[in-house]
Protein backbone atom coordinates (compact mmCIF):
# COMPACT_ATOMS: atom_id res chain seq x y z
CA UNK A 1 0.00 0.00 0.00
CA UNK A 2 1.22 3.51 -0.74
CA UNK A 3 0.89 6.19 1.90
CA UNK A 4 0.62 9.00 -0.68
CA UNK A 5 2.68 12.15 -1.07
CA UNK A 6 1.22 14.12 1.80
CA UNK A 7 1.17 11.60 4.65
CA UNK A 8 2.38 12.95 7.97
CA UNK A 9 4.92 11.14 10.11
CA UNK A 10 2.09 10.20 12.45
CA UNK A 11 0.21 8.59 9.54
CA UNK A 12 3.31 6.77 8.24
CA UNK A 13 4.05 5.43 11.74
CA UNK A 14 0.48 4.15 12.04
CA UNK A 15 0.64 2.48 8.62
CA UNK A 16 3.94 0.82 9.52
CA UNK A 17 2.70 -0.25 12.96
CA UNK A 18 -0.42 -1.86 11.50
CA UNK A 19 1.67 -3.55 8.77
CA UNK A 20 -0.53 -1.87 6.16
CA UNK A 21 2.73 -0.98 4.43
CA UNK A 22 6.46 -1.57 4.88
CA UNK A 23 9.39 0.79 5.36
CA UNK A 24 10.73 -0.45 2.02
CA UNK A 25 7.48 0.43 0.24
CA UNK A 26 7.38 3.84 1.91
CA UNK A 27 11.00 4.56 0.98
CA UNK A 28 10.47 3.30 -2.60
CA UNK A 29 7.39 5.46 -3.05
CA UNK A 30 9.17 8.61 -1.86
CA UNK A 31 12.29 7.85 -3.92
CA UNK A 32 10.10 7.47 -7.01
CA UNK A 33 8.57 10.89 -6.39
CA UNK A 34 12.03 12.38 -5.91
CA UNK A 35 13.13 10.87 -9.24
CA UNK A 36 10.11 12.34 -11.01
CA UNK A 37 10.39 15.79 -9.44
CA UNK A 38 11.92 18.66 -11.43
CA UNK A 39 12.07 21.11 -8.49
CA UNK A 40 15.83 20.50 -7.91
CA UNK A 41 15.29 19.89 -4.18
CA UNK A 42 18.11 17.37 -3.85
CA UNK A 43 21.87 17.65 -4.33
CA UNK A 44 22.41 13.94 -3.62
CA UNK A 45 19.91 11.05 -3.48
CA UNK A 46 20.99 7.94 -1.53
CA UNK A 47 18.72 5.37 -3.11
CA UNK A 48 20.69 2.17 -2.43
CA UNK A 49 21.61 3.07 1.15
CA UNK A 50 18.03 4.18 1.85
CA UNK A 51 16.53 0.93 0.56
CA UNK A 52 19.07 -1.11 2.54
CA UNK A 53 18.21 0.83 5.70
CA UNK A 54 14.51 0.38 4.97
CA UNK A 55 14.94 -3.40 4.73
CA UNK A 56 16.69 -3.38 8.10
CA UNK A 57 13.85 -1.28 9.51
CA UNK A 58 11.31 -3.79 8.20
CA UNK A 59 13.16 -6.64 9.89
CA UNK A 60 13.14 -4.70 13.17
CA UNK A 61 9.46 -3.74 12.82
CA UNK A 62 8.49 -7.38 12.25
CA UNK A 63 10.41 -8.42 15.38
CA UNK A 64 9.67 -5.55 17.75
CA UNK A 65 7.00 -3.36 16.13
CA UNK A 66 7.28 0.26 15.05
CA UNK A 67 8.69 2.80 17.49
CA UNK A 68 10.28 6.24 17.33
CA UNK A 69 10.99 7.18 13.74
CA UNK A 70 11.66 3.61 12.65
CA UNK A 71 11.03 3.38 8.92
CA UNK A 72 10.20 7.09 8.46
CA UNK A 73 11.94 8.71 5.47
CA UNK A 74 13.78 12.01 6.04
CA UNK A 75 16.13 14.24 4.08
CA UNK A 76 19.05 16.18 5.50
CA UNK A 77 19.97 19.69 4.46
CA UNK A 78 23.34 19.42 2.76
CA UNK A 79 24.93 21.41 5.59
CA UNK A 80 24.90 18.38 7.93
CA UNK A 81 27.98 16.19 7.62
CA UNK A 82 27.25 12.62 6.55
CA UNK A 83 30.05 10.07 6.62
CA UNK A 84 30.52 8.49 3.19
CA UNK A 85 27.94 10.79 1.56
CA UNK A 86 29.24 14.03 0.07
CA UNK A 87 28.31 17.17 1.97
CA UNK A 88 28.50 20.17 -0.32
CA UNK A 89 26.83 23.13 1.42
CA UNK A 90 25.73 23.82 -2.18
CA UNK A 91 29.19 25.27 -2.80
CA UNK A 92 31.79 24.56 -5.45
CA UNK A 93 34.21 24.72 -2.49
CA UNK A 94 32.78 21.47 -1.06
CA UNK A 95 31.35 19.92 -4.24
CA UNK A 96 33.41 16.73 -3.73
CA UNK A 97 33.79 16.81 0.06
CA UNK A 98 33.03 13.51 1.80
CA UNK A 99 33.15 14.08 5.59
CA UNK A 100 34.94 11.55 7.80
CA UNK A 101 32.12 11.65 10.38
CA UNK A 102 28.37 12.18 10.88
CA UNK A 103 26.77 15.26 12.42
CA UNK A 104 25.17 14.52 15.79
CA UNK A 105 21.72 15.29 14.31
CA UNK A 106 22.34 12.72 11.57
CA UNK A 107 23.47 10.10 14.11
CA UNK A 108 20.51 10.75 16.41
CA UNK A 109 17.91 10.51 13.66
CA UNK A 110 19.50 7.35 12.30
CA UNK A 111 19.56 5.85 15.79
CA UNK A 112 15.85 6.60 16.12
CA UNK A 113 15.23 4.61 12.94
CA UNK A 114 14.73 7.41 10.41
CA UNK A 115 15.82 6.59 6.86
CA UNK A 116 17.87 9.20 5.03
CA UNK A 117 16.77 9.49 1.41
CA UNK A 118 19.28 12.18 0.47
CA UNK A 119 20.77 15.63 0.97
CA UNK A 120 18.81 18.74 0.10
CA UNK A 121 19.74 21.82 -1.90
CA UNK A 122 20.27 25.13 -0.13
CA UNK A 123 21.79 28.57 -0.51
CA UNK A 124 25.58 28.27 -0.55
CA UNK A 125 26.86 27.96 3.03
CA UNK A 126 23.29 28.80 4.17
CA UNK A 127 23.71 32.40 2.98
CA UNK A 128 20.56 33.52 1.20
CA UNK A 129 16.80 33.81 1.35
CA UNK A 130 15.77 32.37 -2.03
CA UNK A 131 17.87 29.27 -2.73
CA UNK A 132 19.16 31.03 -5.84
CA UNK A 133 22.73 31.06 -4.43
CA UNK A 134 23.33 27.36 -5.00
CA UNK A 135 26.22 25.93 -7.03
CA UNK A 136 23.75 23.17 -7.97
CA UNK A 137 21.13 25.58 -9.32
CA UNK A 138 18.00 27.15 -7.86
CA UNK A 139 15.11 25.23 -6.28
CA UNK A 140 11.55 25.85 -7.49
CA UNK A 141 8.61 26.47 -5.20
CA UNK A 142 6.12 23.59 -5.59
CA UNK A 143 3.21 26.05 -5.37
CA UNK A 144 4.53 27.92 -8.41
CA UNK A 145 7.77 26.84 -10.07
CA UNK A 146 8.46 30.39 -11.26
CA UNK A 147 8.80 31.44 -7.63
CA UNK A 148 11.51 30.81 -5.06
CA UNK A 149 11.04 28.38 -2.16
CA UNK A 150 12.83 30.75 0.22
CA UNK A 151 16.15 30.02 1.80
CA UNK A 152 18.53 29.03 2.88
CA UNK A 153 16.77 25.69 3.59
CA UNK A 154 14.85 25.90 0.29
CA UNK A 155 15.48 22.31 -0.80
CA UNK A 156 14.24 20.88 2.50
CA UNK A 157 11.13 23.10 2.50
CA UNK A 158 10.22 22.43 -1.13
CA UNK A 159 10.81 18.68 -0.70
CA UNK A 160 8.39 18.50 2.23
CA UNK A 161 5.83 20.75 0.50
CA UNK A 162 5.97 18.69 -2.71
CA UNK A 163 5.49 15.38 -0.90
CA UNK A 164 9.00 14.09 -1.65
CA UNK A 165 9.69 13.50 2.06
CA UNK A 166 7.45 13.83 5.12
CA UNK A 167 10.19 15.63 7.05
CA UNK A 168 13.59 17.18 6.62
CA UNK A 169 16.31 18.72 8.71
CA UNK A 170 17.21 22.34 8.19
CA UNK A 171 19.20 25.12 9.82
CA UNK A 172 18.27 28.65 10.78
CA UNK A 173 20.82 31.42 11.29
CA UNK A 174 18.60 34.44 10.55
CA UNK A 175 15.39 32.79 9.35
CA UNK A 176 16.52 29.94 7.12
CA UNK A 177 13.97 27.49 8.58
CA UNK A 178 11.03 29.84 9.17
CA UNK A 179 11.10 31.82 5.91
CA UNK A 180 11.21 28.82 3.51
CA UNK A 181 8.62 27.01 5.68
CA UNK A 182 6.35 30.05 5.24
CA UNK A 183 6.99 30.31 1.48
CA UNK A 184 6.29 26.59 0.95
CA UNK A 185 3.28 26.25 3.27
CA UNK A 186 4.82 23.81 5.76
CA UNK A 187 5.71 23.81 9.46
CA UNK A 188 9.28 24.63 10.53
CA UNK A 189 10.86 25.05 13.96
CA UNK A 190 14.03 26.88 14.93
CA UNK A 191 14.75 25.65 18.46
CA UNK A 192 16.42 27.68 21.20
CA UNK A 193 20.10 28.29 20.47
CA UNK A 194 21.91 25.26 21.89
CA UNK A 195 18.97 22.82 22.11
CA UNK A 196 20.06 20.90 19.02
CA UNK A 197 23.75 20.05 18.64
CA UNK A 198 25.79 21.97 16.07
CA UNK A 199 28.43 19.22 15.90
CA UNK A 200 28.95 18.34 12.27
CA UNK A 201 26.80 21.21 11.01
CA UNK A 202 29.04 23.20 8.67
CA UNK A 203 29.52 26.51 10.48
CA UNK A 204 28.21 29.81 9.11
CA UNK A 205 27.67 32.09 12.15
CA UNK A 206 28.36 30.10 15.29
CA UNK A 207 26.50 32.28 17.81
CA UNK A 208 23.34 32.12 15.67
CA UNK A 209 23.30 28.77 13.80
CA UNK A 210 20.68 26.33 15.01
CA UNK A 211 19.41 23.11 13.44
CA UNK A 212 15.77 22.17 13.52
CA UNK A 213 13.00 20.18 11.81
CA UNK A 214 10.62 20.86 8.92
CA UNK A 215 7.44 18.80 8.53
CA UNK A 216 3.75 18.89 7.63
CA UNK A 217 2.41 19.50 11.13
CA UNK A 218 3.42 20.91 14.51
CA UNK A 219 2.81 17.48 16.05
CA UNK A 220 5.43 16.04 13.68
CA UNK A 221 7.82 18.88 14.59
CA UNK A 222 7.50 17.91 18.25
CA UNK A 223 8.31 14.27 17.50
CA UNK A 224 11.29 15.22 15.34
CA UNK A 225 12.61 17.66 17.94
CA UNK A 226 12.51 14.93 20.57
CA UNK A 227 14.77 12.82 18.35
CA UNK A 228 17.15 15.67 17.43
CA UNK A 229 17.62 17.56 20.72
CA UNK A 230 19.79 16.85 23.71
CA UNK A 231 23.06 17.81 25.31
CA UNK A 232 26.09 16.91 23.22
CA UNK A 233 29.54 16.91 24.79
CA UNK A 234 30.96 17.34 21.27
CA UNK A 235 29.38 20.82 20.99
CA UNK A 236 30.57 23.20 23.71
CA UNK A 237 27.56 25.48 23.12
CA UNK A 238 25.08 22.62 23.51
CA UNK A 239 22.53 23.23 26.28
CA UNK A 240 21.88 20.67 29.00
CA UNK A 241 18.13 21.03 29.56
CA UNK A 242 15.05 18.90 30.15
CA UNK A 243 13.81 17.14 27.01
CA UNK A 244 10.65 18.31 25.28
CA UNK A 245 7.61 16.43 26.72
CA UNK A 246 5.44 14.35 24.41
CA UNK A 247 2.11 15.88 25.38
CA UNK A 248 1.49 19.54 25.98
CA UNK A 249 -0.61 21.07 28.70
CA UNK A 250 -3.56 23.06 27.45
CA UNK A 251 -3.31 26.15 29.62
CA UNK A 252 -4.38 29.53 28.29
CA UNK A 253 -1.56 31.74 27.03
CA UNK A 254 -1.16 35.48 26.70
CA UNK A 255 -0.15 36.11 23.08
CA UNK A 256 1.87 39.26 22.39
CA UNK A 257 1.32 41.15 19.15
CA UNK A 258 4.34 43.41 18.46
CA UNK A 259 3.12 46.62 16.80
CA UNK A 260 6.46 47.22 15.07
CA UNK A 261 6.02 44.05 12.98
CA UNK A 262 2.75 45.27 11.44
CA UNK A 263 4.15 48.59 10.15
CA UNK A 264 4.29 48.39 6.37
CA UNK A 265 3.27 44.71 6.25
CA UNK A 266 1.52 43.62 3.04
CA UNK A 267 -2.21 44.01 3.92
CA UNK A 268 -3.03 40.54 2.53
CA UNK A 269 -0.56 38.96 4.93
CA UNK A 270 -1.77 41.19 7.77
CA UNK A 271 -5.32 39.99 7.05
CA UNK A 272 -4.30 36.33 7.23
CA UNK A 273 -2.44 36.92 10.49
CA UNK A 274 -5.37 38.82 12.00
CA UNK A 275 -7.65 35.90 11.11
CA UNK A 276 -5.17 33.49 12.71
CA UNK A 277 -5.01 35.62 15.86
CA UNK A 278 -8.81 35.53 16.01
CA UNK A 279 -8.76 31.71 15.88
CA UNK A 280 -6.21 31.69 18.70
CA UNK A 281 -8.47 33.95 20.77
CA UNK A 282 -11.45 31.67 20.10
CA UNK A 283 -9.61 28.72 21.61
CA UNK A 284 -9.13 30.57 24.86
CA UNK A 285 -5.90 32.56 24.55
CA UNK A 286 -5.65 36.29 25.13
CA UNK A 287 -4.14 38.91 22.78
CA UNK A 288 -1.88 41.54 24.31
CA UNK A 289 -0.38 44.43 22.35
CA UNK A 290 3.36 44.67 22.99
CA UNK A 291 6.32 46.67 21.71
CA UNK A 292 9.77 45.45 20.64
CA UNK A 293 11.29 48.91 20.17
CA UNK A 294 14.72 47.96 18.76
CA UNK A 295 13.33 45.68 16.01
CA UNK A 296 14.19 48.22 13.32
CA UNK A 297 17.91 47.75 13.98
CA UNK A 298 17.85 43.95 13.87
CA UNK A 299 18.61 43.46 10.16
CA UNK A 300 21.67 45.71 10.28
CA UNK A 301 22.97 44.19 13.53
CA UNK A 302 22.35 40.69 12.21
CA UNK A 303 24.27 41.23 8.98
CA UNK A 304 27.25 42.55 10.92
CA UNK A 305 27.34 39.75 13.52
CA UNK A 306 26.59 36.96 11.02
CA UNK A 307 29.08 38.22 8.42
CA UNK A 308 31.81 38.73 11.03
CA UNK A 309 31.40 35.18 12.27
CA UNK A 310 31.20 33.87 8.70
CA UNK A 311 34.45 35.59 7.71
CA UNK A 312 36.14 33.83 10.64
CA UNK A 313 34.51 30.42 10.11
CA UNK A 314 35.13 30.36 6.37
CA UNK A 315 38.84 31.14 6.80
CA UNK A 316 39.29 27.35 7.17
CA UNK A 317 38.81 26.88 3.41
CA UNK A 318 42.39 27.14 2.22
CA UNK A 319 42.65 24.59 -0.58
CA UNK A 320 45.00 22.47 1.55
CA UNK A 321 43.12 20.25 4.02
CA UNK A 322 39.80 19.77 2.21
CA UNK A 323 37.65 21.48 -0.35
CA UNK A 324 38.40 23.06 -3.72
CA UNK A 325 42.05 23.57 -4.65
CA UNK A 326 43.22 25.86 -7.47
CA UNK A 327 45.40 24.22 -10.10
CA UNK A 328 49.05 25.16 -10.66
CA UNK A 329 49.42 27.70 -7.85
CA UNK A 330 52.37 30.08 -8.20
CA UNK A 331 52.95 30.19 -4.45
CA UNK A 332 51.14 29.66 -1.15
CA UNK A 333 49.26 32.98 -1.22
CA UNK A 334 48.17 32.27 -4.76
CA UNK A 335 46.92 28.83 -3.67
CA UNK A 336 44.85 30.34 -0.86
CA UNK A 337 43.45 33.27 -2.85
CA UNK A 338 42.64 31.40 -6.04
CA UNK A 339 41.19 28.35 -4.24
CA UNK A 340 38.86 30.65 -2.29
CA UNK A 341 38.02 32.95 -5.20
CA UNK A 342 37.17 29.98 -7.44
CA UNK A 343 35.43 27.99 -4.71
CA UNK A 344 33.09 30.60 -3.22
CA UNK A 345 30.09 32.17 -4.96
CA UNK A 346 29.38 35.91 -5.09
CA UNK A 347 27.15 36.14 -2.00
CA UNK A 348 29.61 34.19 0.15
CA UNK A 349 32.42 36.52 -0.95
CA UNK A 350 30.29 39.57 -0.10
CA UNK A 351 29.58 38.25 3.40
CA UNK A 352 33.23 37.36 4.00
CA UNK A 353 34.30 40.84 2.94
CA UNK A 354 31.53 42.52 4.95
CA UNK A 355 32.65 40.56 8.00
CA UNK A 356 36.30 41.31 7.35
CA UNK A 357 35.41 45.00 7.17
CA UNK A 358 33.37 44.90 10.41
CA UNK A 359 36.22 43.16 12.25
CA UNK A 360 39.13 45.18 10.87
CA UNK A 361 41.13 47.74 12.80
CA UNK A 362 39.39 51.10 12.83
CA UNK A 363 35.93 49.64 12.16
CA UNK A 364 35.61 47.01 14.91
CA UNK A 365 34.01 49.30 17.52
CA UNK A 366 31.81 51.13 15.04
CA UNK A 367 30.41 47.93 13.52
CA UNK A 368 31.04 44.66 15.34
CA UNK A 369 30.85 45.95 18.91
CA UNK A 370 27.98 48.28 18.01
CA UNK A 371 26.06 45.32 16.57
CA UNK A 372 26.70 43.27 19.72
CA UNK A 373 25.41 46.12 21.88
CA UNK A 374 22.27 46.27 19.75
CA UNK A 375 21.99 42.52 20.06
CA UNK A 376 21.71 42.93 23.84
CA UNK A 377 19.03 45.62 23.46
CA UNK A 378 17.06 43.44 21.02
CA UNK A 379 17.25 40.47 23.38
CA UNK A 380 16.20 42.70 26.29
CA UNK A 381 13.12 43.84 24.31
CA UNK A 382 12.02 40.20 24.17
CA UNK A 383 12.85 39.47 27.83
CA UNK A 384 10.82 42.54 28.87
CA UNK A 385 7.91 41.47 26.65
CA UNK A 386 7.95 37.96 28.14
CA UNK A 387 7.23 39.50 31.56
CA UNK A 388 3.75 40.24 30.22
CA UNK A 389 3.11 37.55 27.61
CA UNK A 390 3.81 33.82 27.18
CA UNK A 391 4.31 33.77 23.41
CA UNK A 392 4.62 36.29 20.58
CA UNK A 393 2.71 36.13 17.27
CA UNK A 394 4.34 37.81 14.26
CA UNK A 395 4.59 37.59 10.50
CA UNK A 396 7.30 35.23 9.22
CA UNK A 397 7.97 37.13 5.98
CA UNK A 398 7.15 40.53 4.47
CA UNK A 399 5.52 38.90 1.40
CA UNK A 400 4.57 35.53 -0.03
CA UNK A 401 7.15 33.72 -2.19
CA UNK A 402 8.61 36.14 -4.71
CA UNK A 403 9.52 35.39 -8.32
CA UNK A 404 12.88 33.92 -9.21
CA UNK A 405 15.14 36.73 -10.33
CA UNK A 406 13.11 39.42 -8.57
CA UNK A 407 15.80 40.09 -5.96
CA UNK A 408 18.89 38.52 -7.49
CA UNK A 409 20.49 38.27 -10.90
CA UNK A 410 22.97 35.72 -12.29
CA UNK A 411 25.27 38.59 -13.29
CA UNK A 412 25.08 39.92 -9.73
CA UNK A 413 23.74 43.34 -10.71
CA UNK A 414 20.89 43.50 -8.16
CA UNK A 415 21.15 45.27 -4.81
CA UNK A 416 21.95 42.50 -2.27
CA UNK A 417 20.36 44.41 0.60
CA UNK A 418 16.88 43.97 -0.92
CA UNK A 419 17.31 40.24 -0.24
CA UNK A 420 18.61 40.95 3.27
CA UNK A 421 15.41 42.90 4.04
CA UNK A 422 13.46 39.65 3.53
CA UNK A 423 14.74 38.52 6.94
CA UNK A 424 13.33 41.52 8.81
CA UNK A 425 10.81 39.49 10.88
CA UNK A 426 13.02 36.47 11.57
CA UNK A 427 16.41 37.93 12.55
CA UNK A 428 15.30 39.48 15.88
CA UNK A 429 14.50 36.08 17.47
CA UNK A 430 17.75 34.70 16.00
CA UNK A 431 19.83 37.44 17.62
CA UNK A 432 18.04 36.76 20.93
CA UNK A 433 18.57 32.97 20.62
CA UNK A 434 14.84 32.34 21.05
CA UNK A 435 12.84 29.37 19.77
CA UNK A 436 10.45 30.31 16.96
CA UNK A 437 8.40 28.46 14.39
CA UNK A 438 6.44 29.18 11.25
CA UNK A 439 3.18 27.42 10.42
CA UNK A 440 0.77 28.02 7.53
CA UNK A 441 -2.10 30.40 8.35
CA UNK A 442 -3.56 31.37 5.00
CA UNK A 443 -3.25 31.44 1.23
CA UNK A 444 -3.21 34.59 -0.86
CA UNK A 445 -2.68 34.83 -4.60
CA UNK A 446 -2.35 31.03 -4.68
CA UNK A 447 0.64 31.12 -2.30
CA UNK A 448 0.91 30.17 1.37
CA UNK A 449 1.23 32.68 4.21
CA UNK A 450 3.27 31.80 7.31
CA UNK A 451 2.60 32.77 10.90
CA UNK A 452 5.60 33.06 13.20
CA UNK A 453 5.30 32.20 16.89
CA UNK A 454 8.17 33.05 19.26
CA UNK A 455 8.68 31.72 22.81
CA UNK A 456 11.04 32.42 25.72
CA UNK A 457 14.31 30.46 25.80
CA UNK A 458 13.61 26.71 26.01
CA UNK A 459 9.86 27.33 25.70
CA UNK A 460 9.45 24.87 22.81
CA UNK A 461 6.78 22.85 24.63
CA UNK A 462 4.36 25.75 24.92
CA UNK A 463 5.30 27.05 21.46
CA UNK A 464 4.48 23.71 19.86
CA UNK A 465 1.35 23.32 22.00
CA UNK A 466 -0.12 26.52 20.57
CA UNK A 467 0.83 25.50 17.03
CA UNK A 468 -0.74 22.06 17.55
CA UNK A 469 -3.92 23.65 18.95
CA UNK A 470 -4.08 26.05 15.96
CA UNK A 471 -3.71 23.13 13.56
CA UNK A 472 -6.56 21.25 15.27
CA UNK A 473 -8.80 24.26 14.48
CA UNK A 474 -7.62 25.02 10.94
CA UNK A 475 -6.61 23.07 7.86
CA UNK A 476 -4.05 25.47 6.33
CA UNK A 477 -1.27 22.95 7.07
CA UNK A 478 -3.15 20.30 5.08
CA UNK A 479 -3.39 22.42 1.93
CA UNK A 480 -1.02 21.19 -0.73
CA UNK A 481 0.24 22.50 -4.06
CA UNK A 482 -1.34 21.09 -7.20
CA UNK A 483 0.64 18.06 -8.40
CA UNK B 1 34.40 52.16 0.18
CA UNK B 2 37.56 53.33 -1.58
CA UNK B 3 39.62 51.15 -3.91
CA UNK B 4 42.52 50.81 -1.46
CA UNK B 5 40.14 49.64 1.29
CA UNK B 6 38.79 46.97 -1.08
CA UNK B 7 42.38 45.89 -1.76
CA UNK B 8 43.08 45.63 1.94
CA UNK B 9 39.90 43.63 2.65
CA UNK B 10 40.60 41.21 -0.20
CA UNK B 11 44.13 40.70 1.06
CA UNK B 12 42.89 40.04 4.62
CA UNK B 13 40.20 37.64 3.36
CA UNK B 14 42.51 35.91 0.84
CA UNK B 15 40.22 36.66 -2.09
CA UNK B 16 41.15 38.05 -5.49
CA UNK B 17 38.64 39.70 -7.80
CA UNK B 18 39.41 41.33 -11.11
CA UNK B 19 37.94 44.21 -13.15
CA UNK B 20 34.18 43.82 -13.73
CA UNK B 21 33.57 41.48 -10.78
CA UNK B 22 35.54 43.79 -8.53
CA UNK B 23 33.61 46.83 -9.71
CA UNK B 24 30.28 45.13 -8.92
CA UNK B 25 31.58 44.01 -5.57
CA UNK B 26 32.66 47.51 -4.64
CA UNK B 27 29.23 48.83 -5.57
CA UNK B 28 27.45 46.08 -3.61
CA UNK B 29 29.64 46.50 -0.54
CA UNK B 30 28.81 50.20 -0.58
CA UNK B 31 25.10 49.31 -0.41
CA UNK B 32 25.69 46.80 2.38
CA UNK B 33 27.65 49.36 4.41
CA UNK B 34 24.79 51.81 3.85
CA UNK B 35 22.40 49.21 5.33
CA UNK B 36 24.55 48.38 8.34
CA UNK B 37 25.23 52.07 8.99
CA UNK B 38 21.57 52.41 10.03
CA UNK B 39 22.80 51.00 13.36
CA UNK B 40 24.64 54.21 14.07
CA UNK B 41 21.45 56.11 14.95
CA UNK B 42 20.76 53.76 17.91
CA UNK B 43 21.78 54.90 21.37
CA UNK B 44 23.91 52.09 22.80
CA UNK B 45 25.88 54.11 25.36
CA UNK B 46 26.64 52.03 28.42
CA UNK B 47 25.26 48.81 26.86
CA UNK B 48 27.52 45.77 27.22
CA UNK B 49 28.15 43.88 23.97
CA UNK B 50 26.39 40.48 23.83
CA UNK B 51 28.60 37.61 22.61
CA UNK B 52 26.35 34.65 23.30
CA UNK B 53 22.55 34.77 23.20
CA UNK B 54 22.23 32.77 26.43
CA UNK B 55 25.28 34.24 28.17
CA UNK B 56 26.94 30.84 27.85
CA UNK B 57 30.50 30.25 28.88
CA UNK B 58 32.86 27.55 27.71
CA UNK B 59 32.30 24.52 29.94
CA UNK B 60 35.25 22.52 31.27
CA UNK B 61 35.48 18.79 30.65
CA UNK B 62 37.75 16.11 32.05
CA UNK B 63 41.16 16.11 30.38
CA UNK B 64 40.72 12.68 28.81
CA UNK B 65 41.63 11.47 25.36
CA UNK B 66 38.33 10.85 23.53
CA UNK B 67 39.40 10.94 19.88
CA UNK B 68 41.89 8.79 18.09
CA UNK B 69 44.04 10.09 15.26
CA UNK B 70 43.08 8.35 12.05
CA UNK B 71 45.21 10.23 9.58
CA UNK B 72 44.28 8.22 6.51
CA UNK B 73 40.58 8.78 7.11
CA UNK B 74 40.94 12.50 7.86
CA UNK B 75 43.20 13.04 4.86
CA UNK B 76 40.93 11.12 2.50
CA UNK B 77 39.17 14.38 1.59
CA UNK B 78 42.37 16.44 1.20
CA UNK B 79 43.11 17.57 -2.35
CA UNK B 80 46.82 16.64 -2.32
CA UNK B 81 48.68 14.53 0.24
CA UNK B 82 51.82 12.41 0.08
CA UNK B 83 53.24 10.14 2.79
CA UNK B 84 50.65 11.46 5.24
CA UNK B 85 51.61 15.08 4.63
CA UNK B 86 49.52 17.87 3.10
CA UNK B 87 51.18 19.32 0.01
CA UNK B 88 51.51 23.08 -0.53
CA UNK B 89 53.63 25.08 -2.99
CA UNK B 90 57.28 25.41 -1.96
CA UNK B 91 57.58 28.07 0.77
CA UNK B 92 61.33 27.85 1.53
CA UNK B 93 63.77 27.75 -1.38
Amino acid sequence: MTVGPFATIAEIRAALASKATSATEVAREHLDRIARSDLNCFVTVCEDAALAAAREADALISREGQSGLLGVPVAHKDVFCTAAVRTTCASRMLADFVPPYDATVVTKLRDSGAIMLGKTNMDEFAMGSSNENSYFGPVSNPWNPLRVPGGSSGGSAAAVAAGLVPAATATDTGGSIRQPAAFCGISGLKPTYGRVSRYGMVAFASSLDQGGPMARSAADLRLLLQHMEGHDPLDSTSADVEPTPSAADGEASRIGIPGEYWCGLDPRLAGALDDAAAVIEQIGHRRVDISLPHSGYATAAYYVVASAEASTNLSRYDGVRFGHRAQMPADLDDLYARSRTEGFGAEVKRRILTGTYALSIGYYDAYYRKAQRLRRLIRQDFLDAFNDVDLILAPATPSTAFEKGALSAPDDTKDPTAMYEQDVYTVPASLAGLPALSIPCGITGGLPVGMQLIAPHFGEDRLLALAEAFQRETDWHQRTPRP
Amino acid sequence: MEADLIDKLMRLAALRLESEERHLLQDNLRKIVHLIDTMQSADTDGVEPLDHPLDGVQPLRPDNVTEVVDRDRFQSSAPEVRDGLYLVPRVVE
